[in-house]
């Protein structure tokens, strides 16, 4: 939806499309508070804020339910057409990515309440740094989104690549940690799911930021996006 | 049109809205049956059509969408010369069929109309029997024996799917049926003299919804023999019917591309607007 357009000759349709948008904006707000408190009850050991975002993940899948409702609605009664068409099913697309992303954040939650029963491992500034830039694209691929913002969107799209690079980082380190004694392995384990969920959740943003950049211009952005997670590579070596 | 261009960007694009296309089945046939080429129209110094280029591909169905008074109408009244009755009204430019301009005056304005045949908004059956509504058009142009005539006018009524309908009550007056049975019945006589091109000027706009289905099931059964052109004020119609679509605003083509494309990302501003219903 480019900022230029008209409005619409029926008002209620302009006053629906603009509900979508507000439930999007409103679903990718609390998809982004679940990934900062997921992250936050890690790095501060704070069960009590790690089961509120456990909790919380309901209210996210009630969203996506609502979202896709409306829109199926939207669809069979007002047949939308082109920007408006693309618009509608790049909502249903952003709102099942944002759901994924609750998942995500509530598994990383669950997986926090077991690590901190565990002696501290490392720092975890990569887990907090990695948690920021996710979120900062998480939230600009939203903003993208209801501002109508391809280029916005082409630049989260391109942004993944720190992402990557710090879970290589968290990856090599807990491989180290495990080969160092192995009573490190659970809370290694655990941290290890949760970079790995952090990274799929940058996935998901760039994900969305596809999708905004189809529902804006109406082409698609090409396949190969930088990428530079190498941990499917890597290969652990005995200790010396 | 970028035919095959775009049916590769649509296969190529990763993104699950590949398969986004209205119809993606629409590779559109590249050979074109009817051309208009630079096309002005006036009414008296009212100019009403301006610098029209368009491609009708052959055995494809193309629709013409835009607001009232776009000059879509137009257009088809000028491909079949329809304005000719109206003195003032003139044309400029070509519409080439064949090798030929059809819209100059060397050709015969009958030869031309069983090439290009037209169904109107309004079914217009003549007040006589449902047969003799078929043999009518085909008389004037051939000479047919009673038999071979009774075949044209069973394979006419058939194509045009109302042979189940008509074929216990042929002697009887056309006007005694449906709407939308009238309404396939000018159709039936509209392809009885074989023409190779079929406008249709939105035929199913007085019909109910269901008339207006088999209207459509039937428009796209005629498209393997026809090379047929559409002006409906139905967005949906054009989006269910056509292979590639038009937008006429203001006596000007603005934009023509494959139904899929035209529906779902079309280039122009003004389509947009248009089809999103953004429009004044």
């Amino acid at each position: 939806m480019s900022n230029e357009m008209p409005d619409h000759i029926v008002r209620s349709y302009d006053e629906q499309l603009n509900r979508v948008r507000d439930m999007v904006a409103r679903m990718g707000g609390l998809a982004e508070r679940q990934v900062h408190d997921s992250v936050t009850a890690m790095t501060r050991r704070d069960a009590r804020l790690a089961a509120e975002v456990v909790s919380r993940d309901a209210a996210l899948d009630q969203l996506e339910r609502e979202i896709e409702a409306f829109c199926v609605r939207i669809l069979a009664l007002r047949q939308p057409m082109a920007a408006d068409l693309r618009f509608i099913i790049a909502s249903m697309k952003v709102a099942h990515n944002l759901e994924r992303i609750g998942d995500y954040a509530r598994n990383g939650a669950k997986r926090s309440i077991v690590v901190m029963q565990q002696p501290q491992l490392g720092s975890m500034n990569g887990f907090s740094r990695m948690a920021n830039l996710v979120q900062e694209n998480l939230k600009a691929a939203i903003d993208a989104l209801v501002n109508g913002d391809a280029e916005a969107a082409q630049r989260v799209w391109a942004a993944d690549e720190p992402v990557d690079d710090v879970y290589n980082g968290i990856f090599r380190e807990m491989l180290t940690f495990m080969m160092e004694d192995p009573r490190n392995i659970t809370a290694a384990t655990h941290l290890l799911f949760i970079a790995k969920n952090l990274e799929r959740i940058g996935d998901h943003a760039t994900n969305i930021a596809e999708t905004v950049h189809y529902a804006v211009r109406g082409d698609s952005l090409p396949d190969d996006r930088p990428k530079s997670d190498t941990s499917a590579y890597a290969v652990i070596r005995a200790p010396e | 049109m970028s035919t095959s261009s775009e049916t590769s960007t649509a296969e190529s694009q990763s993104g699950s809205f590949g398969g986004m296309q209205v119809r993606s089945d629409a590779a559109l046939n590249t050979v074109s049956r009817l051309s208009v080429r630079n096309l002005d129209f006036y009414y008296g110094t009212n100019k009403a059509l301006k610098a029209i280029n368009l491609e009708l591909p052959d055995r494809q169905v193309t629709g013409m969408i835009g607001p009232s008074g776009c000059g879509k109408s137009t257009l088809l009244r000028v491909l079949n010369r329809m304005y000719s009755l109206y003195p003032g009204q003139r044309a400029e430019g070509e519409v080439m069929m064949d090798g030929r301009n059809m819209i100059s005056p060397e050709v015969d304005l009958n030869e031309l109309r069983s090439k290009i045949g037209m169904v109107f908004q309004k079914p217009t059956p003549f007040p006589m029997t449902i047969y003799d509504n078929i043999a009518f058009g085909i008389k004037l142009h051939e000479k047919l024996s009673k038999s071979e005539m009774d075949d044209r006018v069973e394979w006419a009524l058939t194509r045009a799917a109302i042979w189940g309908e008509a074929k216990d009550r042929l002697q009887t007056s056309a006007m005694g049926l449906s709407g939308g049975q009238q309404q396939r019945l000018c159709i039936a006589r509209t392809i009885a003299v074989r023409p190779e091109v079929i406008l249709f000027d939105e035929p199913t706009s007085a019909l109910d919804p269901i008339s207006t289905l088999k209207i459509e099931e039937l428009i796209d059964e005629l498209k393997r023999d026809f090379t047929i052109c559409i002006v409906t004020h139905n967005m949906q119609q054009a989006a269910r019917c056509a292979d590639q679509v038009a937008f006429f605003y203001l006596g000007e083509l603005v934009e023509v591309a494959p139904a899929g494309q035209m529906f779902t990302a079309p280039r122009q501003q003004k389509t947009q607007e248009y089809i999103t219903g953004r429009f004044g």
